[in-house]
């Protein structure tokens, strides 16, 4: 067991490729070690038949109690439809300042828009995504920088046209 | 510094309470939760908040209710109302209540952003226009301070190198100098001046009104007070103070207002939350401050901590040189607001106001241009014209004073002692009235 460590658990199935390439991103842009591993839940306790999507509150609760106590940050990874009770979708969120957050690849795709597939364009969201929910672990807060990884994004145009890359002021926050 | 918006969230599901929480968190937002309306209510009688998002259904006191509560406590708080089932009866209800918006629950992540940022954007704007209406007030009557004698050189110059500092102040001088211009004066020259310049005028208050309008009061606090109201020093905050007849304050009120000074923080009248404002003051009076410490009227811990820089203003008589420039500002003011076509004055007149000696000052000196205009041929004012034409046709032996006190007496009698109306006959301000009728021993007749 280790404390210095990110630690990424896919609930679900993800590319081994699609995990590396995100695993390699994370770690430079955080400058800590990151590790992968399968987690194991019965997501129909999530589901919520009316809105037929998972409670995306609910399994961060899950993460953060049963999943995050062998890393520093736990970012739970997942391919469902999230919602929260007071929005009608979430890419991903987390605890601010807390140890760990989650994920979702499900709305990243491109043919959920219409639009013809793309693993390119998939990874990079993903990879921004997953970057963005743990800078709030780490107690970043949305920042107003254009190219920021911590901007706020409610649309996939909007993650689209953010870096993966945290700017100088937050890196500055992070002291990296 | 941009100011933290702050969200208090009311509501009675927990998950709605803790998603809305950590949304608006990461958005940097000061945020607090209530599971229902009468916590919420606890919470603001102690804390305010820019933004109260409340549901309308909740287990006892609903959010309509709620929201005409928040409303009497606070007329410009910001309430946003949720509900899940939207009909156009609730809807309308509570935009009639005072309710900013009314959304349906589950918003669009979009929609919530927007509806904040917007939000915020009216706080933002109303607390500026405030400020730049303070600002618009203060700087309004800088212009009127006018002199060329050496003496008011020497005034222009003390505001000048005062300004820049934090030093408290007190102008001292005859009623009717215009102590309060100097006082904006500095205020408009300070790197204050961007924030509001709030004036107090002592005299004209109970003990028990002023400590309420300095500090502010809670709800309830005393009969009449069905508002939270913010006090004086917590709306001159990063501005300036300007407590007009200092001397006037009673003793408990001169401990209260040390303790002030030097904390920089006190608590509203009936309130328990202590505020911080960070202002800076400036004090006025036409009494010897000094002679009220000797005779033990006054604190001199107060004084000492007041009397940092001490600006006085001469009386008009002892800068007759400013009379001409004085009399032709004045006319060209009245001439503009009255719409009157530019006068002159005829050099007589101005040779008998030169020999008067205007124990009013310059107060007494516009009041009288102001006169001569509206009595005048409207070409050229006259000694005719002049209230001091009558004095010297009948002179009369009794002193200046006793004329001034049978005048006031006269006038406080034919409108029934009614200090507004007599104030305004007079053309005095209330406070100079009050000054009066306590200087003369007048009492209503029985």
């Amino acid at each position: 067991m280790s404390l210095d460590n990110i630690t990424l658990i896919s609930f679900g199935y993800f590319e081994k490729e699609l995990l590396e390439m995100i695993v390699q991103d994370v770690g430079q842009e955080f400058m800590l070690p990151v590790k992968t591993r399968e987690g194991h839940l019965d997501l129909s306790e999530f589901h919520n038949a009316s809105r037929r999507q998972y409670d995306g509150f609910r399994l961060l609760k899950e993460i953060d109690t049963n999943f995050s106590s062998s890393s520093v940050k736990t970012i739970g990874l997942f391919d469902v439809d999230l919602f929260i009770p007071i929005l009608t979708y979430i890419f991903g969120q987390a605890y601010l300042n807390g140890k760990s957050g989650i994920a979702s690849i499900f709305r990243l795709r491109n043919e959920r828009y219409g639009l013809k597939r793309d693993d390119k364009i998939l990874v990079d969201r993903f990879r921004k995504e997953v970057i963005h929910e743990l800078g709030h672990s780490f107690g970043l807060i949305h920042c107003h920088d254009s190219g920021c990884v911590m901007q706020s994004s409610t649309y996939v145009e909007d993650i689209d046209m953010k870096s993966h890359h945290l700017c100088p002021k937050c890196r500055e926050q992070l002291k990296i | 510094m941009v100011k933290k918006v702050s969200i208090l969230i009311v509501d009675d599901e927990e998950s709605v309470r803790d998603s809305l929480y950590n949304w608006f968190i990461e958005d940097g937002y000061r945020v607090e939760c209530a599971e229902n309306a009468k916590t919420a209510l606890t919470i603001l009688q102690s804390d305010n908040f820019d933004i109260v998002l409340a549901d309308i259904k909740m287990p006892g006191m609903d959010g309509l209710e709620m929201l005409r509560r928040i409303k009497s406590l606070r007329k410009d708080s910001i309430v946003i109302v949720m509900t899940a089932f939207a009909t156009v009866d609730t809807a309308v209800q509570a935009l009639k209540d005072g309710a900013y918006d009314y959304v349906t629950k589950p918003f669009d992540p979009d929609d919530l952003s927007h509806l904040i940022r917007n939000a915020s954007r009216q706080i933002a704007l109303a607390e500026e226009n405030e400020i730049l209406k303070d600002r618009v007030v203060s700087l309004e009557n800088v212009d009127d301070i006018i002199g060329n004698s050496v003496s008011m050189q020497m005034v222009f110059h003390e505001i000048e190198s005062v300004a820049n500092s934090n030093a408290s102040v007190i102008i001292t001088g005859e009623s009717g100098t215009g102590k309060e211009l100097v006082a904006k004066a500095i205020h408009a020259n300070s790197p204050r001046r961007f924030f509001p310049m709030v004036s107090v005028h002592c005299g004209a208050l109970t003990e028990s009104l002023l400590e309420s309008e300095l500090f502010g009061h809670e709800k309830g606090a005393f009969t009449g007070a069905v508002y939270n109201r913010k006090g004086r020093f917590e709306m001159a905050d990063s501005g300036t103070i300007f407590l007009d007849e200092i001397a006037t304050i009673s003793p408990k009120m001169q401990v209260e207002l040390l303790r002030v000074l030097e904390t920089k923080s006190f608590v509203r009248v009936g309130g328990n939350k202590e505020i911080s404002s960070d202002f800076r003051v400036i004090c006025a009076t036409n009494r010897d401050l000094k002679g009220l410490v000797d005779k033990g009227l006054f604190r001199e811990d107060l004084f000492y901590r007041l009397n940092v820089v001490n600006i006085h203003v001469p009386p008009l008589r002892e800068r007759t040189e400013d009379i001409p420039l004085l009399v032709d500002y004045f006319i060209r003011k009245y001439c503009i607001s009255m719409n009157k076509a530019p006068m002159t004055i005829d050099p007589s007149a101005l040779k008998r106001m030169d020999d008067y000696n205007f124990p009013g000052n310059i107060r007494e000196l516009e009041n009288m241009i102001e006169r001569a205009i509206v009595v005048g041929n409207g070409k050229k004012i006259t000694v005719k014209d002049l209230p001091l034409w009558k004095e010297t046709v009948n002179p009369t032996f009794e002193s200046l004073d006793d004329l001034g006190k049978k005048h006031i007496y006269q006038i406080l009698n034919k409108y029934s002692w009614n200090i507004s109306a007599s104030a305004k006959a007079l053309k005095l301000d209330r406070v100079t009235l009050y000054n009066k009728i306590k200087k003369y021993g007048l009492k209503p007749p029985k």
